[in-house]
């Protein structure tokens, strides 16, 4: 009896999971459609529909996406190296040193969970002008390198790591530069690797920000890019936009697909705290 | 001796912070400061530097009615998308954690709007929304016979929209978050209290929910932030229209310092949002529980 009971509940759930699911899927599903099919199909669901790479085509003529995507590339680049590097110096100084004002420092360095760089825009920006930096791609990826959510982090990790090994090594005789390399660099990969995917993924869809410091295509990351190419809306079709939001979406969407474990991993490992 | 490590100890840690600390001085907490300065000043204009003005920019905030509505707005925002999606993630979680058929499937499908960018996301909502052609009038048409209707020309339904399509790119990132928590829940809770005779509903409040706490914590958190930061889609789907119908703070913010080029205002605003902000979070730190914390 609860036998039967228990499937009927379990049929549900599942009906109910995939219903969502699928509605979840429908706006991308639907970009895609639009996206591979002449215009003329835009509102017309056919199995049959001819499919085309016309609206890739005239995207990419119609706007300079090569460059964008360069410069998106060049900036979570940059942000990316610049992350590490800081990020982990300082990871390493909260979690194995003791020193005056630590708990104070860390404090200021938690507080940036809160008060973000894009919320700061306003200053930020005189910052540049200052620096003479506005319209470059270092500008738009200063703000974001001493990441705090990148040194609690590693923080975290780092602290995981048993002074055991910290004290062989320098028994052996390596200087605490060479414990942070060749022990808890190594060891902390995955949390690296996770950092990693969160920061690219976030930096490639950031858009406010670089849409205040650039104004020129030798600087655009691909959503600003996109957001003045869609802003043109006489006479842009939308099968044309939809491809050209699909293209610049791309790169993580399919890097996405192909090691979404990793990916899912990787938020999760981030969360965790 | 031993002194003299401890001395070095402390040059080490300093000397290991300084590159990171100076970007965070740089970037957060001296323009913070600035901020708060300069809003007691005029905007410099040409020639003409700014002057101390007291607190003529607050008194400025405080009467006028779009700073009011963008408030009203984003408390709307943060009302309208917050509860939905945690909401929305936990059921997620719960039957992503689950052997479904086809789990991969689904978990990818709530997953991936997370990899989107917001304005790409806004591109291919507006394609729904738009009037009459766009597929919600299609489907209203086809399955109640609604007439066209323009949502985000509309000032009634514009923010609605946009909640819509927060909710949409949101509730599977934080999904994440409620999977990886629901996995470090001990199977033999569940074992124990489903020999003891109590179901699934039971299970769920008397349990796994208040085991999630902690994440559902950490969750609200990050939707508060996000519900303040979070307004790349309003670019591209109402520009904040009708008549600010749809604007948010931050929205506001780079309006009136980088269309309008007030600065000295736009600072005045950024306090605002930063007060705010600070108060949301000590409040959320007392309404929830205060042994939660991030150490």
């Amino acid at each position: 009896m609860t036998g039967t009971g228990f499937d009927l509940d379990r049929l549900l759930n599942t009906l109910a999971a995939w219903a969502l699911a699928l509605l979840w899927v429908l706006p991308l599903a639907y970009a895609v459609w639009t996206a591979f099919h002449p215009a003329a199909f835009e509102a017309r669901f056919e199995l049959l529909a001819p499919l085309t790479l016309d609206n890739f085509e005239k995207a990419s003529n119609a706007a300079p996406f090569a460059r964008y995507f360069l410069n998106t590339f060049l900036l979570v680049s940059l942000i990316l190296a610049g992350q590490f590097f800081l990020c982990t110096l300082a990871a390493f100084a909260f979690a194995r040193f003791e020193f005056p004002g630590r708990t104070f420092l860390f404090t200021l360095v938690l507080l940036q969970l809160l008060v973000m760089p894009d919320i700061l825009m306003v200053e930020n920006y005189q910052t540049m002008r200052l620096l003479n930096l506005v319209d470059t791609i270092p500008a738009i990826a200063l703000p974001y390198i001493a990441s705090g959510f990148g040194i609690f982090l590693l923080r975290q990790t780092f602290m995981t790591i048993p002074r055991e090994l910290d004290e062989a090594a320098r028994v052996e005789g390596a200087s605490f530069l060479g414990v942070l390399w060749k022990v808890y660099i190594p060891l902390a990969k995955p949390t690296y690797l996770a950092y990693g995917l969160v920061s690219v993924s976030h930096h490639w869809n950031n858009f406010l920000w670089p849409l205040i410091v650039t104004n020129s295509v030798d600087t655009r990351p691909v959503t600003v890019g996109l957001s003045i190419f869609s802003a043109i809306d006489s006479g842009v079709e939308w099968s044309v936009i939809n491809a050209a939001t699909l293209m610049t979406s791309g790169p993580l969407l399919i890097a996405f697909l192909l090691f979404q474990r990793q990916f899912v991993q990787s938020f999760m490992r981030a969360g965790i705290k | 001796m031993r002194d003299f490590t401890f001395k070095r100890d402390w040059i080490y840690g300093w000397l290991l912070l300084l590159p990171a600390l100076v970007f965070l001085f740089a970037f957060t907490h001296i323009p913070a400061v600035t901020t708060f300065l300069n809003s007691f000043f005029s905007t410099p204009r040409g020639r003409r530097p700014a002057k101390f003005i007291g607190v003529d920019n607050y008194e400025r905030m405080l009467g006028d009615p779009v700073f009011w509505k963008v408030l009203w707005n984003n408390l709307w925002y943060a009302l309208g998308t917050i509860p939905v999606s945690v909401g929305l993630a936990i059921v997620m979680a719960l039957w992503v954690n689950e052997k479904l058929t086809g789990r991969s499937f689904v978990r990818m499908a709530y997953f991936t709007p997370t990899v989107l960018p917001l304005i790409a996301v806004a591109n291919i909502w507006m394609f729904f929304y738009t009037p009459g052609f766009g597929l919600v009038d299609q489907i209203t048409g086809a399955l109640f016979g609604w007439p066209a209707s323009n949502y985000l020309g509309n000032p009634d339904t514009a923010l609605n929209a946009i909640i819509v399509v927060t909710i949409w790119k949101e509730a599977g990132f934080f999904m994440i978050f409620y999977l990886a928590a629901l996995q470090a829940i001990p199977v033999t809770l569940k074992e124990a209290a489903q020999i003891e005779g109590a179901g699934r509903w039971t299970i769920f409040w008397r349990i796994t929910f208040p085991l999630l706490m902690p994440t559902t914590l950490f969750v609200c958190v990050n939707a508060v932030i996000n519900s303040f930061r979070l307004v790349d889609h309003i670019f591209i789907l109402t520009d904040g229209g009708p008549d600010n119908a749809s604007a948010l703070l931050l929205f506001y913010i780079y309006e009136v310092a980088f269309r309008f080029w007030e600065t000295a205002y736009g600072a005045t605003l950024t306090v605002a949002l930063l007060v705010l902000l600070s108060l949301l979070a000590i409040g959320q730190f007392f309404f929830f529980d205060r042994k939660v914390h991030y150490k």
